[in-house]
Parts: C-alpha cells; sequence; structure tokens
C-alpha cells in the first residue's frame, strides 16, 4: 500500500463558534480540494457545517480531549512528523499550511477562534474520569439505588461523626488536580494498621472533609509530616491521654488559600482552617484504621480531633514565625504538627511591661499536664496580638519572651517532687534536689495568631509522651501552583 | 459510573459489603435478650431456647412487641442495645 503521502487533516469545530461560522466557505473548499483527506469533529451539532457530509459527532468530545483541543476551529495536519496545528481563522496561515493558495477568498483576513468546550469550566476533569480510566485506582462503592448517599457513608464507618462529602470519582478528581502529585504514589504506610497510603486515598479523605482542591498542596504535607517517625502518630493514637495533632500553617499559602489567622482563628467558620485538620483525622481513621475505641484509646479525647487547625498571624515582619523557628524563610510554606489537646487561656489585662506579661505567662505555662510535672510534655505557646504588641513596645523580642520564660520556669526539684504541697503527684524524689524546667529543650514552642482585640493568649498542652520517647513538633514545607518553585 | 459510586477511603482492608457487626465469640457471661414478636406459641419456642442459652452460660433477658405487624418501638430497640450484647428474635409462629 501507499503509505499515506498524501497529508491527511483532521478539523475541529464548533457550530455555536462564529469564526467556525465564518469559514464555512472555506470548509466546501478543503471538502473539495481533500476529499477523503479531511476528517471533520463538531462539538456541539453534528449537522454543521452544511457543507460536509458526514462529520464526526465530537459531543463526547473524545478526540478533542485525547489530542488537547484548546480552540475552534483547529486544523492539524496528521500526516506531520511533528506537532503540525493552527486555529482561528488567519487567511495567510490557512493557505500556507494546506498549500491552497486561493484558499477563503473573499474573507476577512483574520479572525480569532473560539475555546473549545474541553476549556469549559469544570469539563476538564469531567472528561479525565471519562477517558482516562488509569487516573482513579481506589476501590468503587457501588449504592443501591435505595441508599442514602450520606448515610451510606456514615453505615460504612468512614466518618468522624459528623456528615462527609461523598467521594465520587469526579470531585476526587478535581481534588487531585489540587496537586501535581501523581495519585498513585504512595506517600508511607498510615498507623495503626500500617496501610500503604496513596495521593489518591489522600484525596478521598480531603473531599469527604469538605476541603477544596487548592488546599490539597497543605494536606499532602500535613500527612507526610504525620508519617515522619519524630512525630510517632501510632503512639499518639493510641495513647489514653488527650493529645492528638495540631496543624499549624505558615507562609504564604496560609494566605493564597484564605486561612483565617485573626478573628476566632482556632474556632469554627473557615473552610480551609476546618477542613485541612480534619482531611488529616479523617485519613488517620480511614487509612490507619485507628478508631475510637479500637486502638484510639484516649480516656476523653478532646474536640480538636474533629480537626484542630489554624494559620499564624505573619502581619508583623519583626515577629518570627514558628516555622522560622524550625530553620525556614518566611516566604516558604510550611505545614508543622503537634501533639497537643485543647486550648487553656492566659488572661493578662493588667500588665503593662514585658516582665510581667512574661511571669503571667509562665504561671499558666506550670499548669501544662500538672503543676507539679516537669519535662515531660512539651506546649505551643499562642500569643494574641494584643501581648505581642505590648511586647514589642517594650523592646523585647520572641527570643527575649522565650528567655525569660525559660528563666521563670526553674524549679526546685524539693517544690515539685511527689508529695510537696501535699500532693502525690508530682516528680520522682530523685529530682528532690536538682534544679529542672518545665519544659525539655525544644519544648516549648512559640506562635501568635487571632483578633487584634483581648489581652488573652492561650497554651495547646503537649502528650505527656514528649521528646525523643514519644512526640516532637514536625514542620514539612510545600509548594502551591502559586509558588514558582520549590 | 452512577451518581451512586463512591470511591472508597479506606485501606480496602474489609469487602465492600456491609458488615455485620462483630459476632459474640462465648457466650459465657453474655447478656442475650430474646424478642418474642407476640406471635402464637412465641413463648414456649423463647421458653426452651432461653433454657439452652442458660446452659451455655448466658443471661437471658425477655422483651416483647406490642404487636408482630409493626416494627419494634424506637424505645424497645433502645433498651434492648442497651441492655443485652446479642438478640435473638422469635420471627414467626
Amino acid at each position: 500500500m501507499n503509505q499515506s503521502v498524501e497529508p491527511s487533516y483532521a478539523l475541529v469545530l464548533k457550530k455555536d463558534c462564529p469564526t467556525c461560522a465564518l469559514i464555512e466557505p472555506v470548509i466546501a473548499e478543503l471538502v473539495k480540494a481533500m476529499a477523503g483527506a479531511l476528517t471533520v469533529y463538531v462539538q456541539d451539532d453534528p449537522s454543521f457545517p452544511a457543507a460536509v457530509a458526514n462529520p464526526i459527532d465530537d459531543r463526547s468530545l473524545e478526540f478533542s480531549y485525547k489530542n488537547n483541543i484548546e480552540f475552534v476551529p483547529t486544523l492539524i495536519n496528521l500526516t506531520a512528523d511533528s506537532e503540525a496545528r493552527i486555529y482561528g481563522w488567519d487567511k495567510q496561515q490557512w493557505r500556507e499550511f494546506t498549500g491552497l493558495s486561493a484558499l477563503g477568498e473573499g474573507l476577512v483576513d483574520f479572525k480569532p477562534g473560539c475555546g473549545s468546550k474541553t476549556q469549559d469550566p469544570g469539563m476538564d476533569e469531567v472528561l479525565a474520569l471519562r477517558f482516562d480510566s488509569g487516573i482513579l485506582q481506589a476501590r468503587q462503592v457501588e449504592l443501591a439505588e435505595s441508599e442514602d448517599v450520606m448515610e451510606a457513608c456514615y453505615e460504612r464507618g468512614w466518618t468522624d461523626g459528623l456528615p462527609v462529602v461523598p467521594p465520587t470519582p469526579i470531585r476526587v478528581i478535581r481534588m487531585l488536580s489540587g496537586s501535581d502529585r501523581s495519585p498513585s504514589e504512595i506517600i508511607g504506610n498510615v498507623p495503626p494498621d500500617y496501610r500503604p497510603c496513596s495521593i489518591e486515598k489522600i484525596a478521598i479523605n480531603a473531599v469527604m472533609a469538605g476541603a477544596k482542591p487548592e488546599y490539597f498542596p497543605a494536606i499532602i504535607a500535613a500527612a507526610e509530616a504525620a508519617l515522619l517517625d519524630k512525630f510517632c502518630m501510632h503512639g499518639l493514637l493510641c495513647t489514653t491521654y488527650f493529645s492528638s495533632p495540631v496543624v499549624i500553617i505558615n507562609g504564604p499559602a496560609s494566605r493564597q488559600i484564605g486561612m483565617n489567622s485573626g478573628v476566632n482563628a482556632l474556632g469554627q467558620g473557615n473552610r480551609a482552617n476546618a477542613t485541612i485538620g480534619r482531611s488529616l483525622q479523617l485519613l488517620i481513621r480511614n487509612v490507619g484504621g485507628g478508631v475510637p475505641g479500637g486502638i484510639d484509646r484516649a480516656t476523653m479525647g478532646n474536640p480538636g480531633k474533629y480537626t484542630y487547625c489554624f494559620a499564624e498571624d505573619e502581619s508583623d515582619a519583626d515577629w518570627p514565625t514558628l516555622a522560622m523557628d524550625r530553620g525556614f524563610d518566611r516566604d516558604q510554606s510550611v505545614v508543622s504538627l503537634f501533639a497537643g489537646d485543647g486550648l487553656t487561656p492566659i488572661l493578662d489585662q493588667q500588665s503593662r511591661t514585658a516582665e510581667s506579661l512574661a511571669k503571667s505567662m509562665a504561671a499558666s505555662l506550670r499548669g501544662v499536664a500538672h503543676v507539679k510535672l516537669f519535662g515531660i510534655a512539651d506546649a505551643i505557646l499562642i500569643v494574641c496580638p494584643e501581648h505581642r504588641r505590648l511586647l514589642k513596645d517594650s523592646g523585647w523580642s520572641k527570643a527575649d519572651l522565650k528567655a525569660a520564660l525559660f528563666d521563670e520556669l526553674m524549679t526546685s526539684g524539693h517544690e515539685i517532687v511527689r508529695g510537696a504541697s501535699d500532693m502525690a503527684e508530682g516528680m520522682p524524689e530523685k529530682f528532690k534536689d536538682k534544679l529542672l524546667n518545665k519544659f525539655r529543650d525544644d519544648g516549648l514552642h512559640i506562635v501568635s495568631t487571632g483578633g487584634t482585640a483581648g489581652m488573652f493568649s492561650a497554651i495547646i498542652g503537649g502528650w505527656v509522651a514528649s521528646g525523643e520517647r514519644g512526640s516532637q513538633l514536625v514542620s514539612k514545607r510545600f509548594s502551591t501552583s502559586g509558588d514558582e518553585n520549590e | 459510573m452512577s451518581d451512586m459510586t463512591l470511591l472508597d477511603p479506606t485501606a480496602e482492608l474489609k469487602p465492600v459489603e456491609r458488615q455485620l457487626l462483630p459476632r459474640l465469640l462465648s457466650l459465657s457471661g453474655a447478656t442475650v435478650g430474646l424478642l418474642d414478636i407476640s406471635k402464637p406459641r412465641g413463648k414456649e419456642f423463647l421458653d426452651e431456647v432461653e433454657r439452652q442459652l442458660t446452659e451455655l452460660g448466658a443471661t437471658i433477658k425477655r422483651y416483647s412487641k406490642p404487636t408482630f405487624a409493626r416494627v419494634a418501638p424506637k424505645e424497645l430497640t433502645q433498651r434492648i442495645s442497651i441492655e443485652c450484647d446479642a438478640v435473638i428474635e422469635g420471627l414467626a409462629d
């Protein structure tokens, strides 16, 4: 057979496009000149164009999707060695491309085309689902007609007690579009069952948590951080203590995705704060198998086990962020995880000097876990903006505050050993003659967030197995599509 | 793919079908409810079930539905779920 020395062309059209309508006479000329060498695809109405007897109905958009059609009309030379295509109407260009020197006589020289239907909002994910069968690997669960989809999620044990967004394939594909990571990539094994966790499984749980695709890079980073050995997620999950992952986000991503670091930053109401934290919790439940009453043996737990996530207020350039304390730059987006419990307020409306405020904070910090237990639980001190301003007005840096707290929290062992102050609980007798600090080295972290009114700072107490024998604060950098480079 | 297809968020260790609740490993020390749905001769049948289960070490609690024609009242199912580890329902005459 003659091996296609004759050129072969594909023309993609949309009746709804004025430029496609304009070039109907050109199409008639092409049909006449090329005959069988031209195949016409129509995205919206196969009765168009009149000059083509049998256009191919591409209302499914299969050809357009698989050939990355972005505009109509697009004319492709299928026999060219390399990608050769033109789009819109440019008389001179079409004449050169087809070798028909009189093509389009009488038409305007130039008219831009329209967007291909494959570019309609939300269409990319629909088409990916329709034609890229390899994207989704997770088992598909077909519900019976009689099943209520929300109830079905409950009945299968997939929820934390609150309703979840049903993880339909299209929603999961949309979530995956928030990251460049391959859906099949395994980030590690999730405790307690230590099952492999793919990017796709993270996406499914992120959908269920109610997250948007733009949050997905932060959610992946939170999951990766949770799997770091230093974080000790398995032990944290099993403990009878209150603790659970607290997610803190620093850097430009927190603002790009609209996280709350102001009024009510640790409360309800912000979708990103709420769903990033919840995504991690659902992932641990569903992929890891960490279910309360099963491996999760918490005596009481804490409400943060639904979700516990906030961003730092980074509006003061003189205040080093938590991420900066961990060695990152201000312009990097970082997620940090801390094994923490609920929130303990530090009300101080009377201090007018940094010295006084530091004493208040230190006194409150003594209460972490128990006033007589030292060095076993880390803590995060959350400095509210008004207290931060007071420190600044006093000429104190964050490092000054940290140093003052360290000094204030040094305590003679005899005050806190078991039995001291008529309390049986306390440090073992062997510490009686030692000088102890409330927190181990690197055991007190300071972060700032919250609304600008209210002299209310707060403490997130840590797990009583903090440090190398248990959990340490971990941080993981991530990039978003808004970043130029990793 | 229908609207009623979901992607499994779990590690896929269990079959996709909804699972039965965990079965009792032993009757010894367990409290078993016997629910008489109020059909004729249900009592005689459940008396014999009670006798045999008691021999196996179970503690028996007896319940009955007001009428076999309707589902058990919510208060009754809640009471059984609080008081019993398992329940046997006498279905028909």
